[in-house]
């Protein structure tokens, strides 16, 4: 008990004195997430807008599978992922393996469809309520997408956090494709993981920490935005 | 004060075989109908008379499965249909401001920045919202919200308006409202068509009446003629508060 509370003392001090390796290992985690969320909100938030208000054949069927990828195993993904980028997969080319690229690609094959499914479930309540409105209006199906998306960006923030939630905390996809290098691929989860296993318990106490922290702090950004938009009535499906 | 005198000729909005059938029931036939003359036009009838469902074919929101609607001699095309506008039951507002609902329609009519401010204001002026131009247009009492859902079609510059019970869910003071608003634009030269099942309405507003029951017209002439002499007794019935089942 009394090493489990030397062990938290040090991971507080290595916080708050600023410990270069632990906040580069946080900045790397936060940027690999960034760019997943970034890149994965660009693909799902037009595919959910499209699923929510296209009407083409097959559209049933794409709305299950996307819901079901909801719940990929993130191994599974991992190690497609490296099938795809190892030297000889189809993508071996570019040599991307263990490097922070990698990780982020893994990650927004995860995301995608998280915000993909949440977009279209905010679009798609709008897009019935406006429906007649906006016809009335001469919007067209396609141009309605933007309004839908706009007057839904405050649920569609909450989709945001929400795959930002799961990349943060993401460990299995990005230690295979990132391999948990020191200095280049190393993020949040994956050194929580070796660490512990080191049983060098600071670091791992301080990193998870930290990681509570965002998605406490990811959490409360949903759940305030959420009360401000039913408050308001504004951005909020 | 906007001025429609100078946009609109009255079109005549004609249906010729109209018909709608769902699940073997006719829902709507009307084989011959013709709207003209200034308005306001009131379409009056009781609950499932099919009130709602003419209105929508008129607007082209509906495809009915046989006839034609046309206005002024033209069939619904889009360009037809951006002369006109309509307000709903329950209004939609879309989530942004006041300003921003007619900011949107505003801005789909090109206006430059300068003109959509001004327009804005006057039409926010001239529905008595013009404090709640900053306030979310969520936030705003059934009243308001259906002076901001007419404000919004006026700013389309429509030269027919429809409306489909606009004061159903309002009280005597907002139903006032929006009678005043749809009298002051229908006085300015907008041809204004209204469904209401309300018979004090019909004759506070109509010019002229279509009496609707099962989905068929039943009557249809000047207001005053028809609530002093109902020439249907489906008509008499309706006037004189009798259930209609």
């Amino acid at each position: 008990m009394q090493d489990f509370a030397q062990q938290f003392t040090i991971a507080l001090g290595l916080i708050f004195t600023g410990d270069p390796e632990l906040w580069a290992i946080v900045l790397l985690s936060l940027k690999v997430s960034v760019w997943a969320v970034f890149i994965a909100s660009l693909i799902g938030m037009p595919l959910g807008a499209g699923l929510a208000v296209g009407r083409f054949p097959g559209r049933r069927a794409l709305i299950v599978l996307i819901n079901a990828l909801m719940g990929l195993p993130p191994v599974v993904v991992g190690l497609l992922v490296y099938l795809m980028l190892s030297r000889s997969g189809p993508l071996g080319v570019l040599q991307l393996l263990y490097t922070p690229t990698a990780m982020i690609i893994a990650q927004v094959v995860l995301v995608t469809p998280i915000i993909a499914a949440l977009t279209r479930q905010v679009v798609e309540t709008l897009a019935v309520e406006y429906d007649e409105q906006l016809r009335s209006l001469g919007v067209s199906r396609l141009s309605s997408v933007p309004v839908l998306l706009w007057d839904g960006r405050l649920a569609l923030m909450t989709a945001l956090l929400a795959g930002f939630g799961r990349a943060i905390a993401e460990v299995g996809a990005v230690i295979i494709v990132g391999g948990n290098i020191n200095h280049v691929t190393r993020v949040m989860t994956t050194t929580i993981a070796l660490e512990t296993s080191k049983g060098n318990l600071a670091l791992a106490l301080a990193l998870g920490a930290v990681l509570i922290a965002l998605a406490v702090s990811v959490t409360g950004a949903v759940s305030v935005l959420s009360l401000r938009g039913e408050r308001q009535g504004v951005g909020h499906a | 004060m906007r001025d429609f005198s100078v946009m609109t000729d009255h079109p005549t909005l004609s249906v010729r075989g109209l018909s709608i059938v769902r699940d073997g029931k006719a829902l709507l036939g009307v084989d011959y109908l013709d709207l003209d003359g200034p308005g306001p036009t009131i379409i009056l009838g009781p609950n499932g008379a099919g009130k709602s469902l003419l209105l929508r074919c008129l607007h082209g929101l509906i495809t009915p499965d046989r006839g034609t609607v046309t206005q002024g001699g033209q069939v619904l095309t889009d360009k037809v249909r951006a002369g006109q506008a309509m307000v709903f039951q329950r209004p939609v507002l879309l989530r942004r401001t006041v300003a921003g609902n007619l900011d949107f329609v505003l801005r789909r009519r090109g206006l430059s920045r300068s003109a959509r401010r001004a327009e804005c204001e006057e039409l926010l002026a001239q529905g008595g919202l013009s404090d709640k131009a900053r306030q979310s247009a969520r936030s705003l009492s059934g009243g308001e919200a259906q002076r901001l859902a007419i404000l919004r079609a006026l700013a389309c510059k429509p030269s027919v308006l429809f409306l489909d019970e606009p004061t159903s869910a309002l009280d005597p003071q907002a139903t006032q409202e929006i009678e005043q608003m749809v009298l002051r634009a229908s006085d300015q030269g907008l041809r204004v068509v209204m469904v209401t099942h309300d018979i004090g309405q019909a004759r506070r507003l109509a010019r002229d009446v279509v009496v609707m029951h099962g989905g068929r017209v039943v009557e249809q002439g000047l207001a005053a003629q028809m609530f002093a002499a109902p020439q249907s007794g489906m008509t008499r019935r309706f006037l004189s508060g009798g259930l209609m089942v």
